[in-house]
């Protein structure tokens, strides 16, 4: 078991070492494009690492994750659109282009909505699960694309991106590292969370339920903490994204967008810390490189991932690290 | 507002409700017996349209058209299920969800690959073109009337299908005890092929149904495949009388919802604001009822035996 | 003190017309391990179900340490002390019977909402966990996943379980099943030892464990207590003789 964890370790300081490598080399190379293309791996790697601590650890199928992408890509949107047209926004309080402040506004209207959603849904399980998490994904972008405000169907644009203290974040490989160093930073966040004991609690809330009832612990409490937990890190990743292509689209709040985070999961291996990485880093490579070669690339991806479904279950990480062992 | 009026958008809502039973019908029934989520009847709804599409435009008949998406549909559905969908009874509800997915993406991107992304017409055939005088005066177009009927035959043929025929007390008792019909000798890999084949002919029917009423092009099934999933969700999954009450009730709030939401609000906002906020509304009512109902009832309304 | 522990009066469940518990009146005594045996059928499992707090009763009371634990819930009920196995073996398969144990320990102290420290290196769950499994008999077999252990082990296991919830007393629904000799003989030896801890009350087929281990025994034929007595007076009550060999007859 020794040899398996040091080989799942290696892989992760692997994936780690290429996702930073890639734009490096594009630098070298003077290929802006690619340092983008990275950036854009390291913010959906970002979004399925929230999605896998609800999902992988806590075996809830979510699909509608997309909810919180958007809202943090619209809290994004929002803040900025109304520091750019010097308007104020509510109650008195005016926007802001500060990413911290960005960060912190995308973090708490993502917590807010996945207790909301969490309260409800929570009750429900299996199959109901997956369709009320999609119908509230769903109402969030109807309501988005209806809204004339701030876009509708058009989406928001974002005309300058947003600011960071002693960066110049307009400089391609200086977002990149900030994408790529909170990337890590919840890769961390999510570890210590899988291991501690709430980890054991929620990872015990999947296996069996009822045992976890048996023995006194209310899995729904459980559960609703890891989905806000959960909600929390997609929702800044969306706001990261709404920042890279300095722009809101409400299809950030489509359920393709949710089954998008539910493929990187699988295509990386689902539980897994560095799956959503490999996942990520996986599916833009198709999208990318199959994409130049063919417009139709997805109807490949789909048998790639119908290949993956029925016969490597594990992902990448499965195959090149073995199924998970717990101690 | 007239009541002509009103009554003319109920009927659309039944309409619509009638055609959202047909996807439903097919995915509870699918649910109820083989424990299967099927993301991939959005596609079935698709090539059923396409079928019909192609028949009716070679032969000049859209009633030849009918026929070709039926057995397009079952075809389409009999294939997926003995080469992919099979091995995803044991699965968990993720791959189920991932792998049916995955079929979305190649049925989606195989139909672009060999039909272009420009939409094929449809046209009415040519007996339902006019209009039919309701009782009480009131004009309403023939063919949307013939949908509403053809949806009642077919609600009321599953009925007995299920509560009359061999087939249909297989389906029941694979519905209460998947593994007790196998120890009886029911040959469950056949069976099983059935129930996905007829859900999926419903399916495609109902794609071509819509198909003169709307365009018919790649990606069509898939806002008719999400409100299925609400209708059986609110109806109770494996149950088709559920599917059926579930999907006029969706079917009326729908499209009731999109007609009087603006004129409600036009009350005291606007015009222009009052459609744009009463579109968005309308919208996300479906949602919301739904939710409503798992609230206080969290396996719908009439969930289906165990 | 004869105080009983768990004291169950009139307790009844109908399902329809069906009555699946007739009156059952039971008490568990300190010490003691009281064991409810009866034809299959007899309605056994569906009292521990109302006991242990995953079905409802149709009337009666249940007290537990004095307190009538009827609106209770199942984790509640856990949480005072009343712990229990489970018929079919309910685990998490994926952990290790040690995290199985952990987890236990983890919920008794109630901190399921800590975040930082890494369970696997947190002595105060580590250290209790290993000195139960060896209690139990199971401390070779710590590391290895709860889904790979023996059906015997698994037994062990939930045990384990229970004595990390600081269970005041058991209920164990036919801990014997599918076990061969030697475990049967083990697990007799160690329920005889756990008596003095906390009393229990035993479901069981395997009459050489209930003869060896009783104090007492109940008799349930089609929900209703025939008898209750010592070993001897069970063993010589007509009534009895009939349900069981009536029925084989």
């Amino acid at each position: 078991m020794q040899t398996q964890l040091r080989r799942e370790t290696l892989v992760n300081a692997g994936l780690a070492v290429l996702l930073l490598a890639a734009p490096v080399l594009a630098v070298i190379a003077n290929e802006p494009f690619y340092i983008t293309l990275a950036t854009r791996m390291a913010i959906l790697a970002l979004a399925a690492v929230g999605l896998n601590f609800i999902l992988g650890l806590g075996g809830l199928v979510s699909f509608g994750h997309a909810a919180f992408f958007g809202i943090g890509g619209y809290a994004a949107g929002i803040l900025a659109t109304h520091a750019f047209n010097q308007e104020p926004l509510l109650f008195g309080l005016s926007g802001t282009n500060q990413m911290l402040a960005i960060w912190l506004v995308a973090l708490v209207a993502s917590a807010l909505v996945a207790l909301l959603i969490g309260l409800v849904s929570l009750r429900t399980a299996g199959v109901y699960f997956i369709m009320i998490t999609l119908a509230f994904a769903q109402m969030i972008y109807y309501f988005a694309i209806s809204w004339p405000a701030y876009g509708g169907e058009d989406g928001l644009s974002i005309y300058v991106r947003n600011a960071f203290p002693g960066v110049n974040t307009l400089d391609p490989m200086s977002f990149f590292l900030i994408c790529y160093v909170l990337l890590m930073l919840f890769l961390g966040v999510f570890a210590v969370l899988r291991d501690s004991r709430f980890g054991a609690a929620l990872q015990a809330a999947r296996q069996n339920p009822v045992r976890l009832a048996a023995v006194g612990v209310d899995p729904f409490r459980i559960r609703l903490a890891a989905f806000v937990i959960s909600g929390m890190i997609t929702g800044l990743a969306g706001a990261l994204f709404a920042d890279l292509n300095r722009f809101v689209s409400p299809s950030m709040l489509s359920w393709h967008m949710s089954g998008e985070l539910i493929v990187l999961i699988i295509l990386g291996g689902t539980g897994r810390l560095f799956g959503p990485v490999a996942g990520a880093m996986l599916y833009i490579v198709f999208e990318y490189f199959l994409g130049g070669i063919t417009e139709r690339w997805q109807f490949f991806l789909g048998l790639i991932l119908l290949a993956v479904v029925l016969f490597a279950r594990g992902g990448l990480i499965g195959l090149l690290a073995g199924k998970v062992r717990h101690d | 507002m007239t009541s002509a009026l009103l009554i003319e958008q109920i009927l659309n809502g039944l309409q619509f409700g009638v055609m959202l039973f047909l996807m439903a019908a097919g995915l509870t029934l699918i649910f109820g017996v083989m424990g299967l989520i099927n993301l991939a009847h959005g596609s079935l709804y698709m090539v059923g349209a396409f079928a019909c599409a192609v028949a009716a435009a070679a032969t000049g008949s859209f009633w030849i058209g009918l026929v070709a998406s039926l057995a397009a549909a079952a075809a389409a559905g009999a294939m997926i299920e003995v080469t992919v969908i099979r091995k995803l009874y044991d699965r968990d509800h993720l791959d189920q969800v991932l792998a049916t997915f995955a079929l979305i993406l190649v049925f989606s991107e195989g139909t672009r690959w060999i039909f272009g992304s420009f939409p094929l017409y449809l046209d009415i055939p040519q007996l339902l073109r006019g209009v039919v005088t309701l009782p009480g005066g009131l004009p309403y177009p023939a063919y949307r009337l013939a949908i509403i009927l053809a949806g009642l035959a077919i609600a009321i043929g599953l009925y007995l299908l299920i509560s009359k025929t061999r087939l249909g007390m297989r389906i029941r008792a694979g519905e209460s005890d998947r593994e007790m019909i196998g120890a009886l000798g029911v040959d469950i890999r056949t069976l099983y092929t059935v129930v996905f084949a007829l859900g999926a002919a419903l399916a495609g029917l109902a794609g071509a149904l819509v198909g003169p009423l709307q365009s018919v092009q790649v990606g069509m099934g898939e806002p008719v495949l999400i409100l299925a999933f609400v209708v059986i969700v609110i109806g109770g999954i494996g149950s088709i009388k559920g599917a059926f009450i579930g999907a006029i009730l969706v079917g009326l709030i729908d499209t009731l919802g999109r007609f009087l939401l603006p004129l409600l609000l036009g009350i005291f906002l606007d015009p222009s604001q009052a459609a744009g906020i009463g579109a968005a509304l309308a919208s996300m009512l479906i949602y919301v009822f739904m939710a409503l109902v798992l609230a206080f009832r969290p396996t719908g309304l009439f969930a289906a035996g165990n | 003190m004869t105080e009983p522990l768990l004291d169950i009066s009139n307790l009844c469940k109908n399902f329809g017309a069906l009555k699946a518990t007739d009156n059952v009146s039971l008490d568990l005594r300190p010490g003691e391990i009281h064991a409810l045996i009866g034809p299959n059928g007899a309605g056994k499992s569906t009292l521990i179900h109302q006991i242990a707090g995953t079905l409802q009763p149709s009337s009666g009371s249940i007290r537990f340490l004095g307190q009538d634990i009827g609106g209770l819930s199942m984790p509640e009920r856990t949480q005072l002390g009343l712990g229990r196995t489970f018929q079919i073996s309910s685990l998490a398969l994926e952990f290790s019977a040690l995290r199985n144990v952990m987890l236990a320990l983890q919920a008794r102290q109630g901190t399921s909402f800590r975040f930082f420290k890494p369970v696997m290196r947190d002595s105060s769950l580590t250290e209790p966990a290993h000195e139960i499994l060896k209690r139990v008999g199971l401390d070779q077999r710590a590391g290895l996943p709860a889904g790979e252990l023996s059906h015997g082990e698994r037994r062990q296991l939930e045990i384990a379980i229970a004595l990390a919830l600081g269970s005041k007393a058991f209920l164990l629904d036919e801990p014997m099943a599918g076990m061969d000799q030697e475990g049967s003989k083990a697990l007799t030896r160690f329920l005889d030892t756990l008596r003095h801890e906390a009393p229990i009350l035993l479901v069981e087929h395997d009459m050489d464990a209930v003869f060896a281990l009783a104090d007492r025994i109940s008799v349930l034929v089609y929900g209703r207590i025939i008898a209750t007595g010592t070993v001897e007076q069970i063993r010589r009550d007509p009534e009895v003789r009939r349900a069981y060999l009536g029925e084989e007859a």
